[in-house]
């Protein structure tokens, strides 16, 4: 038996980002429920985020996010033979997303399947896909996380209404001879699952929101700088910190403790609200098309979620 | 050693300002962190956190709901 050969290295080579194009505000969640633009803004951070329409599903979000990220890296459909898509909200599981996404996208017969981590499912996904290709497994990867949250959550509670919405984010990853993707620094800790579940089909998204800010002001920030140091980057030295979009005080609390100093912070919830396992590749995707971060310069990347889940990588932006 | 009401008045005090802005002179010990310093129930999180840090004392969520002033917090860290 022959075991196979691949690249020295794998590198992110675009992203894509998309969301829907209805716009729900703050002052327009509070007409339904009993909340406020200056509660909102002060404890999560968002101003506004995107929710999808009746006929447009999670399918339909990574398709276009997967299109434009394809667009982008120069590549044509026949090139990519590996599709993962980081879904956590998918409103039936039969059959998976990738084979559908890869399907509308024209890519013929790649392997495909999904990674269900939540919130930080696109750092797994990513890490996979970096690790089909270093194994000689895939050649090019198209990645994607997509939600659909707004299907999950009940729009009359205000615990997590005024929290979760809906878009998309992919990468397409190619073979490198330089290493663009770090070792991943991942983990999870069963024993909190209870505090962000569905708990059957008939129910919503419920949120613990307390013990969930406990843990990641507290847990995450040495998964980041275990990611960095692993990757054998100064955490000064990083140009981009894209953690997950939960909220806002979070955001800041890992990056202060992270000593990122030089890093552009991604603060995408403020237009996208928290999106789970979209929110990494569309906040970078809308850094890059702004031109708010440099081609070639390192980003860490942070995902965690329920589960509780947890995933980070320095990846070089491209 | 258990710490005296004004170490650990003082040490709340500190980090209260550094989470919150709130002038520590200002966090005396009849006050509601809600009603007169104007603290949200994350900030509340934060600075349960910071707290054990300080005295070693770990304050769960399930507790610190129950916590209502700054006196309530100095009993449970001298308790």
């Amino acid at each position: 038996m022959r075991i196979s050969q691949g690249a020295p290295g794998a590198k992110v080579l675009a992203f894509g980002g998309y969301q829907p194009a209805e716009i729900v505000t703050n002052d327009a969640l509070s007409k339904r429920i009993d909340t406020s633009d200056d509660w909102i803004r002060t404890r999560v951070g968002i101003q506004e985020r995107r929710i999808a329409g009746p006929n447009e599903s999670e399918i339909d979000l990574a398709v276009q996010a997967g299109g434009k990220a394809l667009a982008a890296s120069g590549l044509s459909s026949a090139d990519i033979d590996l599709v993962i898509v980081a879904t956590c909200t998918l409103e039936a599981q039969i059959p998976n997303a990738a084979g559908r996404v890869a399907h509308r996208l024209g890519i013929q017969a790649p392997g495909a399947f999904d990674v269900n981590a939540a919130c930080a499912g696109f750092c797994y996904a990513l890490a996979a896909a970096s690790d089909a290709i270093r194994a000689g497994s895939a050649t090019n990867v198209l990645v994607v996380g997509s939600e659909k949250l707004s299907q999950w959550v009940d729009w009359d509670d205000r615990a997590t209404a005024v929290i979760f919405a809906d878009g998309a984010g992919a990468a397409v990853v190619g073979p490198s001879d330089t290493p663009g993707i770090g070792p991943v620094a991942w983990g999870s800790a069963g024993d909190k699952a209870d505090v962000v579940a569905i708990q059957d089909r008939r129910s919503f998204l419920y949120q613990e929101g307390q013990s969930v800010f406990r843990w990641a002001t507290t847990a995450l920030h040495p998964v980041a700088a275990l990611a960095c140091e692993r990757a054998g980057v100064d955490p000064a030295e990083l140009a981009a910190f894209v953690p997950h979009q939960a909220n806002l005080r979070i955001v800041e609390s890992i990056a202060r403790k992270l000593g990122a100093d030089n890093a552009v912070v991604a603060r995408d919830i403020v237009l996208a609200g928290n999106t789970s396992a979209a929110s990494i590749p569309l906040a970078l995707s809308r850094m890059i098309e702004r031109g708010e971060v440099p081609s070639g310069g390192l980003a860490l990347l942070l995902g965690f979620g329920a589960g509780l889940t947890y995933a980070s990588q320095v990846i070089e932006i491209p | 050693m258990a710490m005296t009401e004004q170490e650990i008045l003082a040490g709340l005090g500190k980090i209260v300002n550094e989470i919150t802005g709130v002038p520590a002179a200002e966090v005396t010990p009849e006050k509601s962190f809600v009603d007169d310093l104007d603290i949200d129930s994350l900030s509340m999180v934060e600075i349960a956190v910071a707290a054990q840090d300080e005295f070693g004392v770990e304050i769960p969520d399930d507790q610190l709901k129950h916590l209502k002033t700054v006196k309530d917090v100095i009993n449970f860290i001298q308790a």
